[in-house]
């Protein structure tokens, strides 16, 4: 009885650990690979590094700037970030505290526009942005992020269940305009809620693929996903192990930064699924 | 009711005047091309239904749709099981797995990864002369000759679902993991207690008891999938060979409208898929979930345990049974 569970267990773990290793052999392939040479790439594989990487990546910088896109990635999405952050707490203050008419029905109606995909707008919305002029700028990518109704209506939750209105009126006796009272009050209250839905934003905004794809036309506007799929088409591609650099480092920040955040990242996932 | 405020307005009109211009707008006018002839220059020329005549017989959209299912449904089935059945092993108390936390980050780190990333690995390693995954197999001895997997229709899209898989798998299970730990101790200790085999246990009081967010995950999931579409751009350079086997209803939308310049034609796929998208949410909600489906599942965790109880003839199961309604 023991021995079985014994070697159950043995068996459970080491299950557990091929599927881990499933889940991380391809991003060990790619850094790996991201050291060898084209030539040694194609006799086989290796689980030891080799020496080209410097070589891998003059080749690479000569024919791509990986850090633009980088940084354009970056500008983008901590801009929409903040946007969505500040925006959405901003409403949800707006719905949690006062009462106006057509309050319900306003409320009602961002949450059914919730359920819309995005592709449906697409068309209109790339020619509404070449009708204002917007085509391949960083607009139609950062200002939409002050509407998201997800946030606004997860943050409108959170002030439902911590704000007391003896709070506000406390603020309002002493003199506080509603905007200051929105921001010396309200707004830290809703941090830490802010926090992690920013963590959701900020990684939905990175890994954005279509929208950068259709409005941005300049190769130095190109966010990091646009970029990828450029150096796959550019002779970069005939040097696999710089192509394989260049996705490495697309990856290994978000990966650095996962290691640092993953509780709170997985913990932020549980909190927005547990009420679905 | 309390007194109206109209301050409420001054915060929420910056959401609401980017919403009306950035979301509703686009797709107000996304809806009138779907009755217009539109190249994207000029003015749309009005062509009444002609748009919707034409999805309604296009076999390329058939096949796109056709596709979409194919690659998701196979992903979905592989996703759900593999996450299902981790849930079922760390919430096992008898075995009292470690590592949750560790497992879980490893298991989820795919699907932080930029998904064009992603598509551009996997392109590499599956390359048919020096893609790592054929020189793995051959190396390994599971096949005789190297596989040309993005050159088969089958193949390419068992590619596409097993790399959804490897990356959504890890997900699910947090978010199932996130529904198991809301599940009471109590039903497990004393499913423990009165005898209960694993799968008694994994059958009568998880499965039932998740169900919600199985609903969760299966129509996010859904939604997702049936908007597939940067897997196959990139694997494919945008055309969804071989054979047309991953062109998907997204990237048939992609290219209709920003590689042939056809707009209303494109705006009609995008309405044709959120019609799709809509109904097939709706079989799901119904198919799944029935009134207060949580509160009927946890009778009826509650019924059966008792039920196995008595079958093995335990003879503390009302004072276990009480213990336990006092704890609720």
């Amino acid at each position: 009885m023991f021995k079985k569970k014994l070697l159950n267990k043995t068996l459970i773990y080491s299950l557990l650990t091929l599927l881990a290793i499933i889940s991380f052999v391809p991003f060990y392939m790619m850094i790996i690979n991201a050291t060898r040479e084209t030539k040694d790439i194609i006799m086989g594989f290796s689980f030891i590094p080799g020496s080209e990487l410097v070589e891998n990546y003059k080749n690479m910088m000569s024919y791509v700037n990986i850090w633009a896109g980088f940084k354009n990635s970056l500008f983008v999405s901590i801009t929409v970030t903040i946007l969505s952050g500040y925006f959405s707490a901003l409403t949800a203050f707006g719905f949690a505290v006062y009462n106006f008419k057509g309050k319900n029905k306003l409320f009602i109606f961002m949450l059914l526009m919730m359920m819309v995909p995005g592709q449906l707008g697409l068309i209109g919305f790339y020619e509404l942005n070449k009708t204002l002029g917007f085509l391949d700028t960083f607009i139609p990518l950062i200002v939409p992020a002050i509407a998201s109704p997800f946030v606004v209506f997860f943050l409108r939750q959170y002030l439902a269940s911590t704000l007391h209105s003896s709070l506000l009126e406390a603020a309002r006796m002493d003199g506080a305009g509603e905007l200051k009272i929105f921001h010396t009050i309200a707004l830290p209250i809703m941090m830490p809620a802010v926090a992690t839905m920013s963590i959701f934003t900020f990684i939905g905004s990175w890994n954005n693929y279509i929208l950068p794809l259709v409005v941005i036309f300049s190769p130095e506007k190109y966010t990091l996903p646009v970029l990828m799929g450029f150096l796959k088409g550019s002779p970069v591609a005939q040097n696999l192990g710089s192509l394989y650099l260049g996705i490495a480092i697309s990856v290994v920040p978000i990966m650095i930064a996962f290691l640092f955040f993953s509780k709170y990242i997985i913990t932020s996932i549980s909190a927005g699924s547990v009420k679905g | 009711m309390k007194k109206l405020d109209h301050k409420g307005y001054y915060f929420i009109a910056p959401f609401f005047v980017i919403f009306l211009v950035f979301n509703i707008y686009p797709v107000l006018l996304t809806f009138y091309y779907t009755f217009t002839h539109y190249e994207g220059y000029g003015a749309p020329e009005f062509i009444g239904l002609a748009n919707y005549a034409r999805i309604l017989t296009d076999t390329y959209f058939l096949e796109a749709f056709v596709n979409t299912w194919k690659i998701w449904g196979l992903n979905f089935a592989l996703q759900l099981g593999i996450a299902l059945f981790l849930a079922a092993l760390f919430s096992d108390l008898r075995f009292r797995i470690k590592g949750l936390g560790f497992f879980r980050a490893i298991f989820y780190l795919p699907n932080l990864i930029t998904i064009s990333s992603v598509a551009i690995l996997f392109n590499i390693m599956l390359d048919w002369h020096y893609g790592s995954i054929n020189q793995f197999l051959l190396k390994i001895g599971l096949i005789g000759e190297p596989i040309n997997w993005l050159n088969q229709p089958f193949t390419a899209q068992v590619s596409v679902s097993l790399i959804l898989t490897w990356m959504w798998f890890g997900y699910t299970f947090i978010v199932l993991m996130a529904g198991v730990s809301g599940i009471s101790k109590e039903y497990y200790e004393a499913a423990l207690i009165d005898g209960a085999n694993r799968m008694q246990t994994f059958m009568y009081i998880t499965l039932p008891l998740l169900k919600p967010i199985m609903l969760y995950v299966m129509i996010t999931s859904l939604i997702g999938g049936l908007q597939l579409f940067d897997l196959p751009m990139l694997l494919t350079d945008g055309l969804g060979n071989p054979d047309g086997a991953l062109n998907t209803m997204v990237l048939y939308l992609y290219n209709q409208a920003f590689r042939y310049n056809n707009y209303g034609y494109a705006a009609t796929i995008a309405y044709m898929l959120f019609l799709i998208t809509v109904v097939f949410s709706a079989i799901t909600f119904k198919s799944m979930y029935r009134e207060a489906a949580g509160e009927k599942a946890v009778a009826k965790a509650e019924k059966r345990k008792s039920k196995v109880a008595k079958k093995r003839g335990n003879v503390n199961v009302q004072e276990k049974v009480a213990k336990q309604n006092t704890y609720i």
